[in-house]
């Protein structure tokens, strides 16, 4: 009886170190597999300028999409002549906004949020206002860059 | 009484998926035992490293971007920017390797033990298929990433598919997409390595696979089994166990030898001096360069290439041509036909590694 029990005592122990064998092996295989799912953080470009445009580009009312460190931006030149520039990431759902020129504010379409030409929200449902930028004119080109 | 034992459960998905005749016949499925066995494994590592092709080659998707612009650098991210990418890119093109020579070693097993005798014709067969099919991957898959020698490779490749006769230039010009290797190239080998390929091997795999459970293990002419083992569990878990050699053999070399990426691929630049193709080409290509330009009233080149499409008819139908192995007979002159060819394989490889290119 006792030498019956030794043994399945040490074929449960073999048991178990095969067990553990596999799991170590499951885990020496899945650890990279689902590491390699994650997408790697893209370094984004940012505290840099972009020239948004050309002076003169932009007539009074009107609007420009522009790439900033890897996003949509927006420069408007409002009905009095000055120079503004947001993000085009509408805070609601990401959508990209655009000037209305009949509305003489920013517009997103997805939802119908409206901005006001200082990205404050006027109507609709995003809940913040357009991160507002730096807008620098030196010599011909329009500059924009994070503000601060 | 049988159907006593079965739960509820059991019986359910029995009356609908009737998997009992297939466990009921793994069950019964044996494997003979002697001094060759080893041979069985053969196939079993090359469908192992087959799926780690098809596992990583779909990782490598997820970022793989096939563009003249992207390609190169997407490979590129891939193996600096994402994490445990140069593990699965440098295990996909190890992997990739070792089976096409591991193809080569499992197809010559089978030849000189005569495993492709009645009634196992088209098991060979299917596997020939296979083996075309595994060159076809490995040739389209190397254009991927790029590079400089894959661009030259793949140009050169193509050009000596358009010396085939009558059909040749046709064929160049769908293999490139155009009249040269350019981004449309890299497109269509893209589709072809992803996509049309896959599905081929899968019904092809699917086929030889049914085949070979059908009709189990072949025994080598006049060799005699000591015992036989099941196939399952006993054989499969043998299998395993030489999958995981496998898999780890893999995980050091990829580890160890991680697999370069070379330089970016430039169309208005020379061809790079030294330029040859991947190994497993190389018995073609060494041919090719020593045929004289002219053999009697035909280009040099054009002899060879015809020459390789006979010698893959052969191939192809050595089942039917052995008359001997149908009568259970070892022919001698099939085997040195067969060393004949090993040989020859593999002199042509060593002097195209040995010799300059230019």
């Amino acid at each position: 009886m006792e030498s019956a029990e030794r043994r399945i005592t040490r074929r449960t122990f073999l048991d178990y170190l095969l067990g553990a064998g596999l799991l170590g092996l499951a885990g020496i295989v899945l650890y990279p597999l689902t590491r390699y799912l994650i997408p790697p953080k893209v370094t984004e470009v940012t505290g840099g300028s972009v020239i948004a445009a050309k002076v003169g580009e932009l007539a009074p009312n009107s609007g420009k999409i522009f790439p900033f460190g890897g996003k949509p931006a927006i420069l408007i030149n409002t009905p009095d002549g000055q120079l503004r520039a947001f993000t085009a990431v509408c805070t609601h759902l990401a959508c990209t906004v655009q000037y209305r020129p009949d509305l003489a504010h920013i517009w997103c379409a997805c939802h119908d949020g409206h901005y006001d030409l200082r990205g404050q929200v006027i109507s609709g449902p995003p809940p913040r206002p357009l991160e507002e930028y730096q807008v620098t004119v030196k010599g011909d080109n329009i500059i924009v860059s994070r503000k601060g | 009484m049988a159907e006593e034992r079965y739960g509820t459960w059991q019986r359910w998905s029995e009356e609908r998926l009737r998997l009992r005749a297939i466990v009921e016949f793994l069950r019964h499925k044996t494997v003979p035992i002697h001094r060759y066995s080893f041979v069985y494994y053969f196939g079993g590592i090359t469908l192992f490293l087959f799926l780690v092709q098809v596992i990583t080659g779909i990782l490598l998707l997820l970022y793989y971007r096939p563009s003249a612009d992207a390609a190169y650098e997407s490979v590129q991210f891939i193996m600096s920017k994402v994490r445990f990418g140069w593990l699965i890119r440098s295990i996909h093109s190890w992997s990739a390797n070792l089976m096409v020579g591991w193809v080569f070693v499992h197809m010559f097993s089978t030849f000189f033990y005569r495993a492709y005798r009645r009634p196992r014709e088209f098991t060979w067969v299917s596997g020939a298929l296979m083996l075309f099919l595994t060159l076809a991957f490995a040739f389209t898959g190397y254009l991927l990433p790029w590079n400089k020698l894959a661009f030259f490779a793949t140009k050169v490749g193509t050009e000596i598919a358009g010396d085939v006769p009558l059909v040749g230039k046709y064929v160049m010009l769908l293999l490139r997409g155009g009249e040269d290797v350019t981004e449309a190239t890299l497109s269509r080998f893209f589709g072809i390595h992803v996509a049309i390929l896959p599905a081929l091997a899968t019904v092809i795999l699917g086929i030889h696979l049914a085949l070979v459970q059908v009709h189990g293990m072949s025994r080598p002419i006049s060799v005699r089994a000591e015992r036989e083992i099941s196939f399952y569990p006993d054989f499969l878990l043998r299998d395993l166990a030489v999958w995981i050699l496998v898999l780890a053999l893999l995980g050091t070399l990829a580890t160890l030898y991680p697999w370069p990426l070379g330089e970016k691929a430039d169309p208005l630049a020379p061809a790079p001096p030294g330029i040859k193709p991947e190994w497993y080409f190389l018995f073609m290509f060494q041919t090719l360069k020593l045929l004289p330009s002219k053999i009697f009233l035909f280009e040099g080149e054009m002899v060879g290439i015809m020459a390789f499409l006979v010698g893959g008819l052969v191939l192809l139908l050595v089942p039917f041509l052995d008359v001997w192995a149908q009568r259970e007979q070892q022919n001698r002159w099939v085997t040195t036909l067969g060393i004949l060819a090993v040989a020859y394989l593999v002199i042509m490889t060593i002097l195209g590694l040995a010799l300059p290119a230019m």
